[in-house]
């Protein structure tokens, strides 16, 4: 039956069984590993018959809060797979000198900094970030959910399919070799001839909808549906920075998708938008990318100064210093950002009038950068400091990101940049900012916001531990870097002849290992929180002595969040009803609607997975088939009206009374 | 708006919730919006490249050589000519005629059709000549912007079918108005980038 | 229970939900005339040769096009500054903003990198867009 190429052609369009790396050994091994725990996850699963109970509570689910927890589970897994490359790449780093080759060849090293890249970004930030707004911003705008429940949890499964398309890459043929982002001509199909850019391509098209349908969806929901009296300058910061980002991810992520089309296009069809001949212009890639990729820079650490600025009220008992300059800095970044894509590409020859006018742009983004940095400082100048852990990572972020931002400000310089470009000190430098800000913050948001979700604390023992390991492993895995960059080492080699550099390199791989035991650090707080949750639990709903008005309501709260539709009057809502003597009702409760859950979400992002799939491997009938299901199965939801319900008063009058009796047991 | 007193200061407290039920403003029409705004700038990105690409003819055939005017003007007005006949449709919606809404529906599929159609053969009879996308930056901006466009009136006259079967099925419900909104400002969307494409690309690329 | 959700929608529809508001059978057909007029003027200018300078005539091209975007604007897509509270208005506005950035910043940044880069292909470059 194996005796017709055209029709195994057919079938399979470019896959076959050279496509499994049976030839790596690294790969069989994690291959093995993957099926072992899959069979065990699997088993377990259907051994407790917990499928039911996934599919309904949470795979289905448009519950905001849900589908939020499920964006930071997924950003968690995959900062796994992103540091797994990452510790391989500086283990190689380390002991491949002169002779000794280290253990990665150069086309699978090259995967792996593509990978990690990418899956950082995309897959590990994003997802971080988008799952934080998407769990918060309801709950501090007193709202019930997001304005379109079902495209939410469609957008996660979107983001859930891109991340699942990379990880396929892995054991299904190969990643892209290109650097995390692909500039042609490397990545036309005459030097990428492999299915590595194909996965990247998909992959980020298939999360791309999902990033941008989010977007979308958080600004209405943030314009639309905040509480009475709550007026655009009685937000809170973390809303506020919500509302940017996503105003840069719908203003941005176009961008990318159009462009990625075009690399598409030229690898697919045979245009030449990026090529090297007949017209076309591979420069063209570089500057539509870094138009998405700048702001996009800013679409991730935005949220982040949004939960420092939560953080630095509720720790330091004060409100926030400079809360409207915080919001029109936020602002000014947010418009800024689309000014100075071009210093991503100094060095390319636009001349000294673009560069100069985007380096001068580039050192003005640090002016509302800096300004934050002093309401910060001046929020906890004499203020009542907690240092618990979310504060401490605060502090931490304070420290470290200042370092980013100043070595930022240096590579802004274009003369400057003409020497550091492509150097190690770029890739300390974007760590430095990245580590230092987007993962600090994201660690202080989801220890900061962890009892809000579950009802019980992150541990704080291990909690400290992982910032200080992460806090301490960053200065030694990239202050080294910063030091060979100015040497003139350039980033994404595999091998260096000089045994001098050697001594950084070791180094550097400490930190890595260092940051190792931050991560481990981390899941073991949540290990131990989950065991000892009787002694960590609060039941107040407000365990930090929280400002904003997700701290108003029970933790975990209830499907529909608040009973009764809360009115603001103040900035930090849920301080001023505190100090104003709210007491909580405790009766008049009515019927409360609510969206209906639906797998429409699900099935639509799977097919897209396999459609990429299919698309990747050139599996023409497959892409045809998934296309038109897709299609169908998006045509057949519209024809759903019976979309949304009432919970039952009953319901709400026994989900409340709880609460009150919990409440006046703890007060007793 | 009668707002709940709060028991515990009886004086002077604020109320701090809405005791009867709150409905928080529909958010469909705004968040269609943003998503229009969005495609925008896929379309921005393909103009851009356009722009600069646009002359790389690479010893191939340019603008002049291929645009037929004639053709890209009556395109035009097919698309014109489907702009009002939507708003006709509209205007029925809002007296709450079913028929009528339909039939102008119809007359506006019908013209995205033919506007499909004729691009369609304009295509057809530029790769006949040997201007294929493969050929030059030029024609590969030139077809991708295009046909980008005519894709989106394509899903739009997908919709605009599901929806006249909605309709049909469940009449002018609050939903389905709501849908016939969103595909309204789809189609006038469409429109304004379509001025943008016969300006830029054709009467632009043939003036040279 | 959904007729009840039902009639909340309506209700609500009414209220708030329609946003921009439909426009009546003259302002189409104004638009629609408008449109026709702002469409053949260019074409006419571009297929018979009006004008004697080519940058005239682009001129008037891109000018045409621009009224006629607006024109299209308001009688077909109904925007004004009311409409779900501005917020439609401030889109657009942040929008074309962004979209002037992407595009003339595209064309200066890749005239100057074809400049340095690309000697031979300068003027072709220049001429485009004006």
């Amino acid at each position: 039956m194996f005796s017709n190429p055209d029709l195994l052609h057919f079938i399979f369009g470019r896959l076959s069984f050279d496509s499994l790396p049976f030839h790596e050994p690294i790969l069989v091994v994690t291959f093995a590993a993957v099926v072992l725990g899959g069979i065990v996850v699997l088993g377990a699963l259907t051994y407790f018959k917990l499928w039911g109970y996934l599919w309904r509570e949470w795979i289905t689910s448009i519950d905001h809060k849900k589908i939020g927890i499920m964006y930071i589970i997924l950003a968690l897994i995959m900062l796994l797979r992103g540091f797994a490359d990452a510790l391989m790449m500086r283990a190689q780093q380390a002991v491949s000198f002169g002779d000794a080759q280290g253990f990665l060849p150069p086309h699978h090293y090259d995967q792996i900094f593509t990978a990690h890249g990418v899956i950082m970004i995309f897959f590990v930030a994003m997802p971080l970030v988008t799952g934080l707004m998407n769990f918060v911003v309801p709950l501090q705008i007193g709202a019930r959910d997001v304005s379109f429940p079902f495209l939410n949890n469609f957008s996660f499964w979107m983001t859930a399919c891109g991340a699942a398309l990379v990880m396929v890459s892995l054991f299904i043929g190969e990643f892209a070799k290109t650097g995390w982002l692909a500039f042609p001509p490397l990545s036309d199909i005459v030097f990428s001839p492999d299915v590595g850019v194909d996965y990247y391509i998909w992959s980020l098209q298939i999360a791309g909808v999902g990033t941008l349908l989010s977007g979308v969806n958080l600004i209405v929901t943030i314009v639309k549906m905040r509480a009475p009296g709550m007026s655009m300058m009685k937000m809170p910061v973390f809303t506020w920075t919500a509302l940017c980002t996503n105003v840069l991810i719908v203003a941005s992520f176009p961008v990318l998708t159009a462009v990625l089309v075009l690399l598409g296009l030229d690898r697919y069809v045979g245009t030449n938008f990026f090529t090297n001949d007949l017209g076309g212009n591979p420069m063209m890639y570089v500057n539509l990318i870094w138009i998405w990729g700048h702001p996009e820079v800013y679409i991730l650490i935005l949220p982040a100064f949004g939960v420092f600025s939560e953080v630095v009220s509720t720790f330091c008992r004060k409100r926030l210093f400079g809360y409207s300059s915080m919001v029109y800095a936020t602002i000014v970044i947010t418009i800024l950002s689309y000014l100075v894509w071009l210093h991503h590409f100094f060095t390319m020859g636009s001349g000294a009038s673009v560069n100069a006018f985007f380096g001068i742009t580039t050192m003005i983004i640090s002016i509302p950068t800096g300004a934050k940095i002093f309401n910060w400082l001046f929020t906890m100048y004499k203020g009542r400091i907690k240092f618990d852990v979310p504060m401490l990572w605060t502090l931490g972020f304070m420290i470290t990101f200042v370092i980013g931002g100043m070595t930022g400000v240096m590579l802004a310089v274009p003369p400057a940049d003409f020497v550091l470009h492509n150097s190690l000190f770029l890739i300390a430098h974007f760590h430095n900012v990245i580590i230092g800000g987007v993962v600090f913050g994201m660690f202080a948001g989801i220890t900061y916001w962890f009892p809000k979700a579950f009802g019980f604390k992150l541990d704080a023992f291990w909690g400290k531990m992982s910032f200080f390991f992460w806090f301490v492993g960053f200065y030694f895995a990239f202050m080294p870097l910063y030091v060979l960059g100015l040497m003139g080492v350039t980033r994404r080699l595999s091998h260096f002849d000089d045994p001098s550099l050697q001594i950084w390199f070791v180094i550097a791989a400490f930190g890595a290992v260092l940051i190792a035991c931050g991560i481990g650090s981390f899941i073991l707080s949540i290990v131990t929180a989950v065991l000892k949750r009787d002694q960590l639990r609060d039941e107040t709903g407000d365990p930090w002595g929280g400002r904003t008005l997700e701290w108003s309501t029970s933790s975990p709260p209830p499907q529909y969040n608040f009973a009764f539709t809360p009115v603001v009057h103040d900035l930090d809502a849920w301080a001023d009803m505190k100090k104003r003597g709210f007491v909580r009702p405790t009766s008049g409760f009515m019927p409360i609607h609510m969206p209906k859950n639906t797998g429409a979400g699900f099935i639509l992002a799977a097919i897209s997975l396999i459609l990429g799939f299919g698309l990747v491997w050139h599996i023409w009938w497959l892409v045809a088939v998934s296309f038109i299901a897709l299609l169908g199965t998006a045509i057949a939801h519209t024809f759903n009206y019976n979309r949304d319900y009432h919970i039952p008063v009953e319901e709400v009058v026994a989900t409340e009374d709880e609460r009150t009796a919990l409440l006046a047991s703890q007060k007793a | 708006m009668t707002m709940a007193n709060n028991t515990a200061a009886p004086t002077e407290a604020p109320v701090f919730y809405l005791k009867e039920e709150h409905h928080p403003e529909q958010g469909t029409m705004l968040g269609f919006w943003i998503y229009l705004m969005s495609d925008c700038l896929i379309f921005a990105i393909l103009f851009a490249t356009h722009g600069v690409l646009g002359r790389n003819y690479a010893a191939g055939p340019s603008p002049a050589d291929l645009f037929d005017l004639d053709l890209v003007a009556i395109n035009t007005s097919m698309l014109l000519f489907s702009s009002i006949t939507y708003g006709f449709a509209m205007l029925q919606m809002a007296k709450g005629k079913i028929a009528g809404t339909q039939l102008w529906l119809a007359i506006t599929g019908l013209f995205g059709v033919a506007f499909v159609g004729l691009e369609l053969y304009e295509f057809h009879h530029l790769w006949h000549l040997g201007a294929t996308p493969m050929r030059s930056g030029f024609l590969s901006s030139f077809y991708t912007l295009v046909a980008t466009h005519g894709l989106h009136v394509s899903f739009g006259i997908i919709w605009l079918v599901t929806l006249m079967v909605q309709i049909g099925k469940r009449g002018l419900v609050p939903e389905n108005k709501r849908r016939l909104m969103c595909l309204s400002m789809f189609w006038h969307f469409l429109d304004v980038i379509w001025i943008g494409v016969f300006s830029v690309v054709y009467l632009l690329g043939v003036l040279g | 229970m959904s007729t009840h959700s039902h009639a909340h929608d309506d209700h609500h529809g009414h209220d708030h939900g329609d946003g921009a508001s439909h426009g009546t059978f003259n302002s189409y057909l104004i638009g629609f005339i408008l449109s026709v007029i702002l469409t053949a003027i260019p074409f006419w200018l571009v297929m018979d040769g009006v004008l004697d300078s080519k940058m005239a005539t682009a001129a008037f091209v891109v000018a045409l096009g621009v009224v006629q975007i607006i024109v299209h604007m308001v009688y077909f897509l109904h925007m004004n500054t009311k409409s779900e509270g501005g917020w439609n208005m401030l889109a657009l506005i942040f929008t074309l903003v962004i979209v002037v950035i992407a595009v003339s910043g595209s064309l200066w940044v890749m005239y100057h990198m074809n400049i340095n880069m690309m000697p031979k292909m300068d003027h072709e470059m220049i001429q485009n867009f004006g």
